[in-house]
């Protein structure tokens, strides 16, 4: 198993797939079909070749597994470093289990150049697999940077009417923020002199340097995850993306944000983040309250999702810089919950739109009426967003909750409110959509889920369930690696004379499951 | 008794040189309708001088009372201005027919102007620094305006020739400066006179800067850009092709070598010109171009800024700049050939189309050459994962490396406003309806296309350490002392 470099197969297998629909020639309706299997049974092997990453990964281990190193360009020190551990898996099996997802849910909806879109679908992966596994600077950076070009033309080819517009957001605003940060890796890589992101994490940078390179990839990451105030490309590229697109935006290129924040600036910046975190604290708490807000003014559905996704993220970015246990546990696992929940609630949408050809929530209502199945799934994920126990959501927001309890309470009791505006936009959507009276014509024609559908919704509400009732199963994988991380955190702070050995006590206070 | 000087370093030169000369006497004798042939001969001929650059590889040798110099330095420029004008003589044949103006003339001229490069990077004195730069500019001075009948190609040929002559005597002026005050005009001697205690007279200073102005003119470096956008749209588009890649090479191979070989004690002086000319590049290639819509001007724009990126290198002044620059023009080749072989094929209904806006809906009608150009505009704009990032990430290293963070920061943000315009292609491609079919284009081309669009991505990726370490061997060249 050790042997073969199962990392790089899971990261190219998809492009090889891209490829080969690219040789795809013929009648254009063949072409088409021949696209979609070809698409589809290479995601699939990618997903199931990603669970043997999973089957073969020891969870008590919370360093770097299945390390794959090859020389590439030894001039610059820069090599091909390919690794997983506890944290960066489960973003790998996220992509991989989303992109059949994707196909299936593109299947009949996307009707125009079926085969550029399939293409795009599959680069998109291979890129957001080669960003998760990345371990040398430059290589992260390239796939960090190469999800852009498939998702620029995925919102600008197949989007909605503002498409060109939302591309040309989405793409600069991310470019720009990702410039900064290769300034930042470029700066590192002469102060210690490698590319090896493992190498960086020892590596003790000066304290006014690190307050720089953290601003660096901070604005970066803040871009991608989106941060308020940085997020104001995303509700456009949303409500422009085709479904297929918004599912993977949501649901793993925001991730990237979450990732690299704890990857780049939390286990290399330590100093850095122990200065800025009321900062990011402020940040947090703004975002959840105020796009909330802004969410439960929404009319068109996609648009009330996206900003929902930034509040969401907010608990995440809150999650990460408790740097706690429970918060760092919780920050990724509300990542994990929001790309299950998000993409299914964008899947969700896209069903309706296809149908209807709007998202405008007033030309719907009374559709568990006609529509029981799809009433029921809508409930299981609006349910998993608002964070009820029992699914997904409330994992993830509880444990952010109690890092930030721990660490200041003013935080969490603010961030506590978004919890009760989260319910109240999703459960007035939910209300708007499939409550009231079934008294509009296009709505009583449309047709409940069938099998196609139910093929990909139902391990979705399977996952959500799983995930809110026995969250060990997942939790129990990173925990060593966040355990790692955070007394890593704490001895560097210490070193670098910020706290005193009282509070380091605390690490081994605040950890119930890693079971020391 | 005359000592017969050593031929054999030169030897590429002159099989190129005898080459040309021999394809004039075959198109003279053969007649009007050789021009096919004599094409592929001179890629051939190009070939065959690139396979002797290369087998001379490794070894430093002067000759010719020391005014030639072939070395490793010498074979990387050579190899790409061969690569080029073997690329752009394919792309060539199939214009010239369509075009009506297939004379044989037309390859010959671009082999001797090819030998004018091949001696300008070899050159190890002012003197045959000079004979080669003309001898170059004196051939794209015709190329330029070879379509007699077309205003446009006139007047460009005519601009050209003034502006660069001018420039010529600027260089010729600043080199009589440098020869007065120090009293020789050979590198190594020059090299030798400035690494000793005593500080360098003034006169050399200011013929130096003289020698920087002539030869920032070759490479359409702000300030000396302004023939630049109008030569490339007057010119035949074949021309442009050729003028956008293989004089753009060699010129900045030259300045390098000036710089970086004679000069190299007197960095602290020419740094800051060298500074304030890539960043002026820089920026005037990003803002200038934004509005332009006529996709060959806005290559020349696109081309000013690619200087200033690569002048970045050359301003960090070190091993590592140097090799940055020559990696730099290794990309830049595969870009602009294949994104010229894309405007070469941009035809309606017989004519050529020259406006960015004829490339709507591209992807529709071509989906692979629109996939091809789309790869090499993330490129020119430095996207990753494209070839072009790392071109960009060389320099910018190299710059930090010396300190010169001004210089890197400026360079990152304007690659950030060039994307504007390369994304403007893109969308234009893949996001607006079809307005017109462009017609399918020639299978030279297509290969062309493809090849180069394989090379920026991700063929690069399979060679990059191989050519990385030929930039390498060939920047330690030139700090050997």
């Amino acid at each position: 198993m050790a042997d073969w470099p199962i990392l790089t197969i899971t990261t190219f297998l998809p492009l090889v797939g891209a490829l080969s629909i690219l040789m795809i020639r013929g009648e254009q309706e063949l072409v088409d079909r021949n696209a979609k299997a070809v698409a589809l049974w290479t995601s699939l092997i990618t997903f199931v070749i990603s669970l043997f990453i999973l089957a073969n990964f020891d969870p008590s281990n919370p360093g770097f597994q299945m390390m794959e190193e090859y020389r590439w360009i030894p001039s610059f020190n820069i090599a091909y470093i390919k690794g997983v551990d506890g944290i960066s898996i489960w973003f790998v099996l996220a992509s991989t289990f989303l992109t059949p997802i994707c196909v299936l849910a593109s299947w009949t909806t996307i009707d125009k150049r079926v085969k550029e879109f399939m293409i795009a679908l599959l680069v998109l992966e291979t890129m957001m697999v080669g960003m998760f596994t990345a371990l040398d600077f430059v290589l992260f950076y390239l796939f960090f940077e190469g999800v852009l070009l498939p998702m620029f033309l995925i919102i600008g080819v197949w989007g909605g009417p503002g498409r060109i517009y939302a591309a040309y957001k989405f793409f600069l605003y991310t470019f720009i923020g990702s410039v900064l940060m290769l300034l930042a890796i470029l700066a590192m890589y002469l102060v210690a002199g490698t590319m090896d992101m493992r190498v960086m994490v020892d590596h003790p940078f000066a304290s006014t340097l690190q307050l720089w390179l953290w601003v660096g990839f901070f604005i970066a990451f803040a871009v991608k995850t989106p941060i308020w105030p940085l997020h104001t490309w995303l509700p456009f590229a949303h409500v422009e993306a085709p479904t297929a697109g918004s599912v993977m935006l949501a649901g793993v290129m925001l991730k990237m944000g979450g990732y690299g924040l704890i990857r780049v600036n939390v286990q290399m910046l330590p100093e850095a983040t122990f200065f800025f975190t009321d900062f990011v604290f402020v940040l947090s708490v703004v975002a959840i309250i105020y796009t909330s807000l802004v969410a439960l003014a929404q009319t068109d559905m996609k648009k009330m999702i996206a900003y929902s996704s930034v509040a969401h993220m907010g608990y995440v970015t809150m999650g990460i810089f408790t740097m706690t246990q429970q918060g760092l546990d919780g920050a990724i696992f509300q990542m994990l919950s929001h790309t299950i929940v998000s993409a299914a609630l964008f899947l969700c949408i896209g069903f309706a739109y296809a149908q209807l050809h709007t998202r405008e929530i007033v030309k719907y209502g009374g559709m568990a009426q006609n529509l029981p199945r799809y009433a029921f799934v809508f409930m299981v994920f609006m349910l998993a967003s608002v964070g009820l126990p029992g699914t997904s959501g409330f994992v993830g927001e509880f444990l952010t909750m109690l890092g930030a309890f721990q660490v200041n309470t003013w935080v969490a009791m603010f961030a506590a409110t978004g919890l009760v505006l989260g319910a109240a936009y999703m459960l007035l959507l939910y209300r708007r959509l499939f409550f009231g009276k079934l008294d509009k014509d296009g709505v009583k024609a449309m047709r409940d889920l069938r099998w196609t559908d139910t093929a990909y919704f139902a391990p979705l509400v399977a996952i959500v369930l799983i995930m809110g009732v026995f969250p060990a199963s997942f939790k129990d994988v990173y925990a060593p690696t966040v355990e790692k991380v955070l007394l890593d955190h704490q001895a560097s702070l210490k070193a670098a004379g910020l706290i005193d050995d009282e509070p380091g006590t605390q690490v081994a206070d605040r950890t119930p499951t890693s079971g020391n | 008794m005359v000592a017969i000087p050593d031929f054999l370093p030169a030897l590429p030169e002159m099989f190129l040189a005898c080459a040309a000369m021999a394809l004039l006497m075959l198109g003279v004798f053969r007649g009007a309708d050789s021009t096919r042939l004599v094409s592929w001969l001179a890629v051939g001929a190009a070939l065959v001088a690139g396979v002797l650059v290369l087998a001379a590889s490794g070894d430093r040798a002067v000759t010719f009372a020391g005014m030639f110099i072939a070395d490793d330095f010498a074979v990387f420029a050579k190899v790409l201005i061969l690569t080029a004008t073997a690329l752009t003589v394919v792309l060539s044949v199939n214009y010239l027919e369509r075009e009506q103006m297939d004379r044989f003339e037309y390859p010959v001229l671009m082999l001797l102007a090819t030998v004018g490069m091949m001696l300008m990077v070899s050159a190890n004195d002012l003197i045959s620094l000079y004979v080669g730069l003309e001898l170059q500019s004196l051939s794209l001075y015709v190329i330029a305006a070879f379509r007699r009948d077309y205003a446009k190609s006139s007047e460009a040929g005519l601009k050209y020739f003034l502006l660069g002559s001018l420039s010529s005597c600027i260089l010729l002026y600043g080199a009589s400066l440098i020869y007065g005050f120090s009293g020789t005009t050979n590198f190594e001697r020059l090299a030798v006179m400035f690494s000793s205690d005593v500080p360098a007279a003034t006169g050399v200073v200011v013929g130096l800067v003289f020698v920087a102005a002539g030869l920032a003119f070759k490479i359409s470096a702000v300030p000396f850009h302004m023939w630049t956008p109008d030569v490339y749209e007057g010119a035949p588009t074949s021309v442009t092709a050729f003028f956008a890649v293989a004089p753009k090479v060699a010129a900045l191979a030259l300045f390098v070598r000036v710089l970086v070989d004679p000069f190299g004690e007197l960095l602290a002086q020419w740094q800051q010109v060298v500074w304030f000319s890539a960043v002026a590049s820089m920026l005037l290639g990003s803002l200038a171009a934004i509005q332009q819509r006529n996709i060959k001007r806005m290559m020349a724009y696109s081309s000013i800024g690619h200087i200033g990126y690569a002048l970045v290198g050359l301003a960090a002044g070190t091993e590592e700049g140097v090799r940055g620059v020559l990696i730099y023009l290794a990309i830049y080749l595969a870009m602009n050939v294949g994104t010229f072989a894309v405007i070469l094929s941009m035809r309606v209904n017989g004519r050529m189309v020259e406006n960015i806006d004829d490339l709507s809906g591209l992807s529709r009608s071509h989906p692979m050459m629109a996939l091809a150009m789309a790869f090499f505009m993330f490129s020119l704009g430095g996207v990753p994962p494209m070839a072009g990032f790392f071109g960009k990430l060389y320099v910018f290293m190299a710059a930090i490396e010396a300190q010169l963070y001004v210089l890197a920061v400026i360079g990152v943000l304007t690659s950030v406003i060039s994307l504007f315009y390369y994304l403007r292609i893109v969308k234009v491609m893949w996001f607006d309806d079809l307005m017109e079919t462009i017609e399918r284009p020639a299978r030279a081309s297509a290969l062309v296309i493809g090849g180069t669009a394989l090379f920026v991505f991700p063929v690069f990726y399979v060679f990059s350490e191989g050519i990385l370490n030929g930039a390498a061997a060939a920047a330690s060249t030139l700090f050997l002392r």
